[in-house]
């Protein structure tokens, strides 16, 4: 059946507010979380983690640890057959169990499972690491540098020809673009150029990392975590472990939050093979000093921006060179980043290059738009400085160069309908636009983009005996989708909300799905739910059909009932939705819809964001006065969650801008790995966050559903940049903004 | 290790109970009461995801131990509701979609009820400082902020009724 868009978009529920099927659970403390959850005869796992920052592991002795009462297992690298690991997920192993080298302070060595967490504890002190300390590297310039220690001999620069003949910390080079830079430079009557540099932020969930794995003797095995993709899991902890895919079940917990740092796995591997050894259920949760040094974060940066522009503002010539390390391992998203830093802009030349760095620190995981909030930051600030150089209004100059309908993007395809004009001209008229500032204040405007994703997608729905709807979705729920996936049943099936209940359905119930990223759940679970929910219409149509004795092609739905098709059809009296559930035994049996689906057609995002803030003079800190986030939805499925998605990115933001950064001492070791030290947002810290729903209608989806997740988090960095800007009257480059550095930049 | 025993009030129901000297008033409730509403977010009473109310005064329950909670009244997030009735703050954080991941909502509901008891009328900066010390990562504590303003008032006019 086409994915045709619904007639007129005249919603009945699509858009209303109603309250979320997990709500009460959560509110009531009956919520099961990663760590809520255990099982009969369960141990207590515990992992031990590298001191050093790069190290040589001679040897493991874990002889002392077996032999404490209580200890039922010990793993380490030998636990895992790394000649039968895929090539492509090596370095997955290599991360969850360091091998011949610890990359980073806190990687992991050796693990146990006992009878308890006292126990546990202490036979982590008993095994005998033998390191051989090398010399290590944490920043990102350094790393480049052709005399830093090289973390792995086998890294030659991908992307650069001819291929080095020297290993190097440059893992590859990317490059995007088009047209002729220096020849737009030569028309330029304006050019700005400056280097910024972004340290790296934690995604910062409230919940830490947490599973409970159980692998029977048959070799069966079950596991329930705390993740944003229980099938990426289930394939991942199962090929490490040798194990085949159709013996582990993995069952998705409700998740404290992810962000993009739950789409890989750190624990659950290890669990596994744990519990295996141990041949007991064991359980493993990481403290948060283990989530800081040893999950996410994601990557610090180095960004060069060049931008030159005529007197009217047209932007006529932009580069940009961009380092991001990824940690330990190849894979920062310097290339997202790449793609993403000028897709704001409609522009003739513009000429991107990226260069993925590895580092002695945690491997980056995704965090939220992954890399291109650190791209943002400088190109927003180039062009604010623009238009303080050309007299120019900052959204006026974004309004004349904005990429719209039909722009070649810098990172190659065309854009289709977009929001990014209207969200700048809301913002031009906004009331916050037009606040009069007083001393020592700013006023910061920036735009953001993200791509969103599709992916693959299965979805069961179930019409249950009364009428009632069983909705199976297989993406973790992080931010109230299941209230989403539940509106768009109803509305394609045209019944009531609360007839619809939603779930994440576990690994041995639905076909593969994709992880919970990419802004993609709404998006590619809501394309299949409607699908599932089509496929439903039809077999019910074909029911009535049956009943009426009429052809299936004589019955249409219509508002949650199966109808005759125009007079010749017959004159039957409407059926019901339960009505045909109730007799389904009589007529065919049960009645299900189903889409298996790789989802296309994913719509990108723009945002504009708007900021206030005052910047105290005597201590350098700043308070955000007003925030306004203006974005494009497509179609706001429950405004209520968009709204959410939208204040959620901005405040993360405004913690990056401000507050957060990963601190490295000279040994190579993280200085703040904890929330006293590593400060995200408090409630006392932001103001009521404005928001302001466009909706230009994605075309590749049936409602005209664009993701939301993540385009919030990439304006913040430079809106909030650009605000501390003018406050200090000068050019902040360095995120995050802390009150030492704003200081410095006022006391000149 | 020989174990404590302990007798405590939680919810109001009796809850006597063994424990190790090391272990905190947060493992008990979580490990021995199964009442895993309060969560560990950070183990240092930096998060509030671990709130609990001990006699009165809102707590971390990850920096009180087991042992200390010896003849004590503690209010956890599972002694919220009456019944079927949830409680006005637990009602409002669903209306406002006050979460979204909801791991930190239980503190936030124990640390706001622990504000609206000792001040029924805060204003939106008092909520704010009242609930500094719970960190949430999803919402940017915008609808947190409407939701316990929402219920205060709420509970104000219950009470001026009756």
């Amino acid at each position: 059946m086409p994915l045709d868009a619904k007639p007129g978009m005249d919603f009945k529920v699509i858009g209303t507010r109603p309250v979320r099927p997990d709500g009460i659970d959560k509110v009531t403390g009956r919520a099961r979380f990663g760590a809520d959850f255990n099982m009969p005869g369960q141990l207590t796992g515990r992992v031990l983690r590298s001191p050093h920052a790069h190290a040589r592991v001679k040897s493991i002795d874990v002889s002392q640890a077996l032999k404490l009462q209580g200890v039922k297992a010990v793993v380490t690298r030998d636990d895992f057959n790394a000649d039968a690991v895929d090539p492509a997920l090596m370095d997955v192993l290599v991360n969850v169990m360091a091998r011949d080298k610890v990359l980073y302070e806190g990687h992991a060595v050796a693990a146990v499972a006992a009878v308890d967490a006292p126990t546990a504890r202490q036979a982590l002190k008993l095994i005998k690491v033998d390191y051989e300390i090398l010399p290590h590297v944490t920043d990102v310039e350094e790393a480049m540098k052709p005399s830093a220690p090289v973390l792995h001999a086998d890294m030659f620069t991908d992307g650069v020809e001819p291929r080095p003949t020297k290993a190097s910390n440059i893992a590859s080079r990317v490059e995007f673009g088009h047209g002729d830079v220096e020849a737009g430079f030569q028309q330029a009557d304006v050019i700005v150029e400056r280097e910024f540099r972004t340290e790296a932020a934690h995604q910062g969930y409230i919940e830490p990392h947490a599973v409970v794995a159980s692998m029977g003797a048959d070799g069966y095995a079950e596991m329930w975590c705390c993740t944003q993709g229980h099938f990426m899991v289930r394939n991942i902890s199962a090929h490490l472990n040798g194990v085949d895919v159709s013996k582990l079940r993995v069952t998705a917990s409700e998740i404290g939050g992810g962000f993009g740092g739950k789409t890989t796995v750190f624990l659950e591997p290890v669990a596994l093979a744990l519990s295996r050894k141990a041949n007991r259920p064991v359980k493993l949760v990481m403290t948060r000093d283990e989530v800081f040094r040893a999950s996410g974060p994601t990557s610090s940066s180095y960004v060069k921006v060049k931008i030159g522009a005529k007197k009217d503002g047209t932007i006529t010539g932009a580069y940009a060179e961009l380092a991001y390390q990824g940690g330990a391992f190849r894979g920062s998203p310097v290339d997202m980043g790449a793609m993403c830093t000028y897709a704001c802009y409609d522009l003739k030349n513009v000429q991107v290059v990226g260069y993925d760095v590895v580092v002695n620190r945690p491997k980056q995981a995704a965090y939220r738009a992954p890399g291109a909030p650190q791209a943002a930051f400088g190109v927003e600030s180039v062009i604010d400085e623009l238009a303080q150089k050309l007299g120019m209004d900052p959204i006026d100059l974004r309004l004349k160069n904005a990429a719209r309908d039909g722009t070649k993007s810098s990172y190659g395809p065309t854009f289709g309908p977009n929001g990014l004009i209207q969200t700048l001209e809301a913002a031009k008229n906004h009331p916050n636009y037009k606040v009069k500032l007083g001393p020592h204040q700013g006023r910061g405007v920036a735009v953001g983009f993200w791509f969103n994703f599709g992916g693959q997608t299965a979805v069961s729905m179930n019409v249950n005996i009364d009428g009632s709807i069983a909705l199976a979705v297989g993406t973790p729920d992080i931010g109230g989708s299941r209230a989403s996936m539940g509106l768009m049943a109803a509305e394609e099936l045209g019944i009531a909300y609360d007839k619809v209940r939603t779930i994440v359905a576990d690994t041995a119930s639905l076909g593969f799905n994709d992880v919970t990223e990419g802004s993609r759940v709404t998006f590619s679970s809501g394309l299949a739910t409607v699908q599932a929910a089509r496929d439903a219409i039809k077999k019910m149509c074909g029911r009535a059909a049956q009943m009426w004795g009429i052809p299936e092609d004589a019955v249409e739905w219509k508002d949650g009932h199966a109808h005759p098709a125009g007079a010749n059809a017959g004159n039957f009296p409407p059926m019901s939705l339960a009505d045909i559930a109730k007799d389904a035994g009589n007529t065919g049996g049960p009645i299900a819809g189903h889409c298996e689906v790789n989802a296309e057609g994913a719509g990108i995002s723009f945002a504009t964001h708007l900021v206030d803030v005052e910047v105290d003079p005597q201590t350098g800190r700043t308070q955000v006065l007003r925030y306004t986030v203006i974005q494009d939805a497509g179609k706001a499925i429950h405004p209520t969650y968009v709204e959410g998605q939208y204040q959620g990115g901005a405040a993360q933001g405004v913690g990056w801008a401000l507050n957060e950064e990963y601190i490295y001492g000279k040994d190579g070791r993280l200085q703040n790995a904890g929330f006293l030290d590593y400060r995200i947002p408090v409630c006392s810290d932001l103001p009521m966050i404005d928001t302001v729903i466009i909706e230009v209608p994605n075309p590749g989806h049936p409602y005209g559903v664009r993701g939301v997740g993540e385009t919030g988090i990439v304006p913040p960095l430079g809106a909030v940049g650009n605000a501390v800007s003018h406050a200090c009257g000068h050019r902040m480059t360095v995120v995050p903004m802390s009150p030492p550095r704003s200081l410095k930049a006022i006391k000149g | 290790m020989s174990k404590i025993t302990v007798s405590a009030t939680v919810n109001g129901d009796a809850a006597d109970f063994v424990c190790d000297a090391t272990e905190t008033l947060l493992d008990v409730l979580r490990d021995r009461l199964g009442l895993t509403g309060a969560k560990e977010g950070c183990g240092t009473g930096d998060c509030g995801a671990c709130s609990v109310i001990l006699n009165d005064r809102l707590v971390c329950a990850c920096l009180v131990l087991g042992a200390e909670a010896q003849g004590a009244k503690i209010e956890t997030v599972e002694g919220l509701a009456n019944g079927e009735t949830l409680h006005p703050l637990q009602r409002k954080f669903i209306e406002h979609a006050a979460l979204q991941c909801g791991v930190c909502t239980p503190g936030f509901l124990v640390a706001a009820k622990s504000l609206i008891d000792h001040n029924p009328d805060p204003t939106e900066e008092q909520v704010r400082y009242w609930l500094a010390g719970n960190l949430c990562r999803c919402t940017g504590y915008d609808k947190i902020v409407r939701a316990v303003l929402d219920a205060a008032a709420e509970m104000r006019e219950a009470n001026h009724a009756a």
